[in-house]
């Protein structure tokens, strides 16, 4: 029977398979962060349990952590003892653990790609829900819960329920200045917070096969926005050039072995999807988010819609709250909306190709007299790759601040937060109320329109950009 | 954790839909490193800057069964969520979508998450903003939601109410599974990744 990507990675990892039961599936990877381990490790020590692959687990840092001066304790004694917990659990119990000033530390989904870890066909999990992000290469990874963290850390299993199987095709080819975080938008905002929920989304098309990995780790990555655990895209030659040489991933005959069997991780023809939808990427423009939730985006050509204009009374109802939220008027142009901060970072886009596109459009020009720009690499590997290619000088040239490693203002859980009332454009991915600070606002946007943003202060698309003067003499 | 077999209490009107782990946990309350004492955190920023928000309405104060709109507890994987919920003394949540991540967590802490259609939930929302006090049991046992002289039955799959009905743990339950998992473990490629200790620099 013809069976989709998703469907020959979960097959291929079911232990035991009983009527009645959930499977039980084997995890290659178990990613851990400092926020959802420490109960689970508490867990294991009242229950007299160890880990039982500890070579299978990796361990870091990632968001409790100041973005400056990050050599110094945590100021903060709770987010201190937080992390503090996770280096004593990965002492008592044998894992490799990248701590704030490690050269391989980062954010849990940027340091796993960057160091070969992540890979086709694997199943991969992480007590955070940005795991799909490593579906990009052809796995199958999902966030779970702290006490399936527990799970995982005795067993290196999982009971699972089969996922329903759902494609979204791009297909044609974006314009300039439109990213793959547009088109993650685009889909969220087509199919909803929820319309994903139950499956894993296949990305395929002529669009999807075009992206690097780091534009399709933007679009794995929001998979949960749209309600789906898990995304994924078949593997091929970008993916195996991205993994050749990273310290990881197989060598010599090893590396062979696992080349045929990567290439044999596609969706068979013939095979079923519960769901499609398909998207021609050549009507997409840059996407921004208005409202309080990943779904509520449009087109930055749009205004701000009037809730009374939506029929779904709980759509209605979430509009007008998020409007109020937001302190946004229905009918104001999106490109009106001025914003005080632009945060360039997160796993959704704090890569070195994330931060290139932006250092392309700040070079020799000055962000906006009123605005502040924070660029946040998604890992110390990222940091050094940037500061290498002079990107750091780029964005300090411009004004912007140039901080350390971490998950940084995507969360209110370090220093780097909106203020209440401060309105951003995020390269993030959560819009939610109080997201980055309490009463903060937050705009999801691309990187692209992130730099755009920051040189004009209001919401702005790159093509936007013909009359922002260069700096004299740059 | 404690089985659920059949609770009946008050219960809370949640007008609201999209309620993303962020609102019923904010991230800062998530820096704590024990399983209990989230109670302050659940709706933490709705109860300080919404007078009227419903679980500051004194006859929701003690109020047990949660009654949201579609898609509750999306976004972030924190189980802190369900337990906030729990240790706010809530046993059940009632909505027509939950979030996957949230919902596979409430059946791991044993909280209820009852899935309804969205006119049984606005049917719900009426009864109760009629009449606080009313009486809602879940009755996991036999599958159904009752108040007043309505009875509406939900689908749960058999597995999952087991566990709960029990209060089982599911590291023991694989535990005895253990002989299947060391056959598995022989049969994976020796080329797949294992963490190396700290690369040399």
């Amino acid at each position: 029977m013809p069976k989709t990507l998703a469907e020959k990675v979960y097959d291929a990892h079911v232990v035991r398979s009983a009527e009645g039961e959930p499977d039980l599936l084997y995890i290659d990877l178990h990613l851990v962060h400092e926020v959802t381990s420490p109960q689970a490790f508490d867990g294991l020590r009242a229950a007299g349990r160890t880990v039982r692959h500890p070579e299978l687990t990796m361990a870091t840092e990632d968001h409790n952590v100041p973005t400056l001066d990050i050599l110094s304790p945590i100021a903060d004694p709770v987010s201190r003892a937080q992390v503090e917990a996770l280096r004593k659990n990965a002492a008592e119990f044998g894992i490799r653990l990248a701590p704030m000033g490690d050269r391989d530390q980062g954010i849990v989904h940027v340091i796993g790609p960057q160091l070969g870890l992540t890979q086709p066909g694997m199943t991969i999990v992480c007590g955070d829900s940005h795991t799909s992000t490593h579906g990009a290469f052809g796995a199958l990874a999902f966030g779970i819960g702290t006490s399936e963290v527990e799970h995982v850390l005795a067993t290196q299993t999982l009971p699972q329920y089969r996922p329903r199987q759902m494609a979204v095709t791009v297909d044609g080819e974006l314009s300039p200045g439109v990213s793959a975080k547009d088109v993650i938008l685009a889909v969220i905002a087509e199919i909803g917070t929820g319309g994903g929920q139950g499956h894993v989304i296949e990305y395929r098309g002529s669009a999807i096969e075009a992206l690097s990995m780091e534009a399709r780790m933007t679009i794995c990555n929001m998979s949960i926005e749209a309600g789906a655990r898990a995304g994924l895209i078949a593997p091929d030659q970008t993916t195996l050039d991205f993994l050749a040489g990273r310290p990881h991933a197989p060598q010599g005959a090893d590396w062979d072995a696992a080349v045929e069997y990567w290439t044999t991780l596609r969706t068979d023809e013939g095979a079923v999807f519960d769901r499609e939808v398909h998207i021609d990427a050549a009507s997409l423009t840059p996407y921004v988010t208005w409202g309080t939730n990943p779904g509520q985006g449009l087109p930055i050509g749009a205004s701000v819609p009037d809730p009374a204009q939506i029929p779904d009374e709980n759509e209605r109802h979430a509009a007008e709250s998020a409007l109020a939220y937001m302190g946004l008027t229905a009918g104001t142009p999106l490109r009106e909306i001025e914003v005080d901060t632009v945060f360039l970072g997160s796993c959704t886009n704090g890569r070195i190709e994330d931060l290139r596109v932006a250092a392309a459009l700040l070079k020799g020009k000055h962000v906006d007299a009123n605005t502040r720009m924070l660029v946040v690499p998604g890992s110390v590997g990222v940091k050094q790759q940037a500061e290498a290619e002079g990107l750091d000088q780029v964005f300090l040239d411009a004004g912007a601040e140039w901080r350390g490693a971490g998950c940084s203002m995507c969360l209110g859980m370090n220093p780097d937060q909106l203020q209440p009332g401060e309105r951003s454009a995020s390269t993030s991915n959560r819009n939610f109320q109080g997201r980055q600070g309490k009463g903060g606002r937050t705009h999801l946007v691309s990187p692209a329109v992130a730099a755009a943003t920051a040189l004009t202060g209001r919401l702005t698309a790159p093509a936007d950009l013909t009359d922002v003067p260069a700096i004299a003499g740059a | 954790m404690d089985a659920f077999t059949t609770h009946t209490g008050t219960a809370a009107p949640l007008r609201r839909s999209n309620v993303d782990t962020d609102q019923i946990i904010p991230a800062e309350y998530l820096k704590r490193i024990t399983r209990t004492g989230f109670e302050d955190g659940l709706f933490s920023a709705w109860r300080k800057n919404e007078p009227d928000f419903v679980l500051n309405q004194p006859q929701y104060a003690d109020a047990s069964i949660l009654v949201a709109g579609p898609d509750f507890g999306t976004g972030s994987s924190r189980e802190h969520a369900v337990w906030a919920l729990l240790d706010g003394g809530f046993r059940a949540v009632i909505s027509p979508r939950f979030g996957d991540i949230f919902r596979n967590n409430s059946t791991k802490a044993g909280l209820l998450t009852v899935l309804l259609p969205q006119a049984d939930v606005e049917a719900l929302w009426q009864a109760i903003e009629a009449g606080p006090a009313l009486q809602v049991t879940v009755d996991l046992q036999a599958r159904q939601v009752r108040y007043g002289s309505t009875s509406i039955a939900f689908e749960v799959d058999d597995y999952t109410r087991w566990r709960l009905l029990e209060g089982l743990d599911d590291v023991g339950l694989t535990e005895r599974h253990l002989a299947d998992v060391e056959a598995f473990e022989a049969t994976r490629p020796s080329w797949l990744p294992k963490v190396q200790p700290a690369l040399p620099a």
